[in-house]
């Protein structure tokens, strides 16, 4: 029953291979067998969005996939977003506008506000804020995360 | 918050889905987009041994046009749907589908599984029942199609039989003319709706040819306002609306939960209605 499966996966641009219990979700897998524990876990039932990663350049809640549901699949985390080990436009905004306080949500926030800005360069603050709605923040009350998704939303269509 | 064992299958083909639902009966579940049946698994509302993982079974991520309806399979991601030019044919379902979750949740979300997952209150179990879809459904003895009138029965219970999977929805198209709007109330966007309603109507000058009206949130399944869908072709299209959103309203018995009361669900019921009938009203004068 508690037999565990191969599961392949490119990791931030790493192949990756991990024996794991089918029952493991891709956020535990992410950080307790690869150790990137920059993607966290608060509800680990979907609802707060802090797990976002990207699966095929898609954002999805780590904590509603099976890793072996992503067998083959291609992972992008938060500490693939800037792959030069700078800044990204979107991280560099979150520090400029002041888009955390505690930080818990900000790898979420991150990779949501990456992925919906990657297939939609010229959002209007609405778009922004419906966008943003799946990730829940207790501290900042959301006005510093909106101004950092308009700065890098802004900046990322000035330099493209 | 972690999900009991399960051993995890994954056929490429719905005759092997179909088998190993035979093999394991109530034992096994069919798992599609997952982003119902992880969050009911992880708070350890349900257990499975088995799950049946349909993403890799190719048959069933299809969309295709026929000329009177569109055929969406069981595994279309709800963000690809969203995309998709044969689902823009049926405009209610284009509508309904960004009031899903979040996109996160879209991105992995499938048509066939929220249908299947029959929650009353989410959007697509209602766009089904408001169209009169066929939901396609695969067992041991072939394929059978279920009119959505007949397939939801009670909350996350439908008219599949064990060992049956939702194979795909046949949404049908209708005509020039015709117009939808989809109306929710929920505390916060993406939130299971309290309340909400879906409308069709087609016009032909100011008569009304063919009017839906489902609501959903207001009882164990979405539910179909029939005497409404009547008072509205009977009224034409400049009806009063507020009382055709009282006719919708009158037989409901909605449920008192933490997110609402049932007097409230009530209350709003009748507007929502409206707002739903005036967008549908005004795309199709459009």
């Amino acid at each position: 029953m508690n037999d565990r499966t191969r599961v392949r996966l490119t990791v931030n641009g790493h192949a990756e291979q991990v024996e794991v219990e089918p029952r493991a979700i891709l956020a535990d897998v992410l950080r307790d067998n690869l150790g990137l524990t920059g993607t966290h876990l608060a509800c680990e039932h979907g609802v707060c969005g802090a797990c976002t990663v990207l699966i095929d350049g898609e954002a999805a809640r780590s904590c509603l996939v099976f890793a072996v549901q992503a067998e083959g699949a291609s992972i992008t985390t938060v500490e693939g977003i800037a792959p030069d080990g700078g800044l990204s436009p979107v991280q560099e905004a979150m520090r400029d506008c002041h888009g955390l306080q505690c930080g818990f949500c900000t790898p979420g926030i991150v990779v949501s506000m990456t992925a919906y800005l990657n297939t939609h360069p010229n959002p209007s603050d609405a778009d922004l804020k419906e966008a943003m709605s799946g990730n829940l923040c207790r501290c900042t009350g959301y006005q510093g995360i909106l101004a950092a998704a308009r700065q890098a939303a802004d900046r990322m269509n000035a330099s493209s | 918050m972690k999900p009991s064992q399960f051993q995890h299958h994954a056929p490429e083909r719905v005759d092997e889905v179909v088998a190993l639902l035979a093999e394991y009966g109530d034992d096994a579940k069919v798992l599609a987009g997952g982003q119902s049946l992880i969050p009911i698994m992880a708070l350890r509302m349900a257990t499975y041994p088995h799950l049946v993982d349909i993403a890799r079974v190719p048959d069933l991520s299809k969309i295709s046009a026929t000329p009177n309806a569109v055929r969406v399979g069981a595994m279309v991601r709800q963000s690809h749907a969203e995309r998709d030019a044969a689902v823009a044919t049926v405009p209610l379902l284009a509508k309904a589908l960004p009031h899903i979750g979040h996109f996160q949740i879209r991105n992995r979300g499938t048509v066939g599984g929220s249908i299947a997952h029959a929650d009353p209150a989410s959007e697509l179990p209602a766009v089904a029942l408001a169209l009169d879809a066929r939901i396609e459904a695969t067992g041991p003895g072939g394929v059978r199609f279920i009119d959505a009138s007949e397939f939801f029965l009670s909350t996350w219970q439908t008219a599949l039989d064990d060992g049956e999977i939702l194979s795909a929805v046949e949404f049908p198209v209708w005509g020039a003319g015709s117009g939808f709007g989809v109306e929710e109330i929920a505390r916060r966007k993406g939130d299971f709706a309290l309340v909400g309603a879906l409308a069709g109507v087609t016009l032909d000058g100011d008569r009304v040819t063919r009017a839906c009206i489902t609501m959903i949130g207001v009882g164990s399944t979405p539910v179909r306002c029939h005497e409404a869908e009547a008072a509205l072709i009977a009224g034409g299209a400049n009806a009063d609306l507020d009382e055709i959103g009282r006719i919708a309203a009158a037989p409901l018995t909605p449920t008192h939960d933490v997110h609402a009361s049932a007097a409230y669900r009530k209350h709003v019921s009748p507007a929502i209605v409206r707002r739903a009938l005036t967008a549908a009203l005004k795309e199709a004068r459009s």
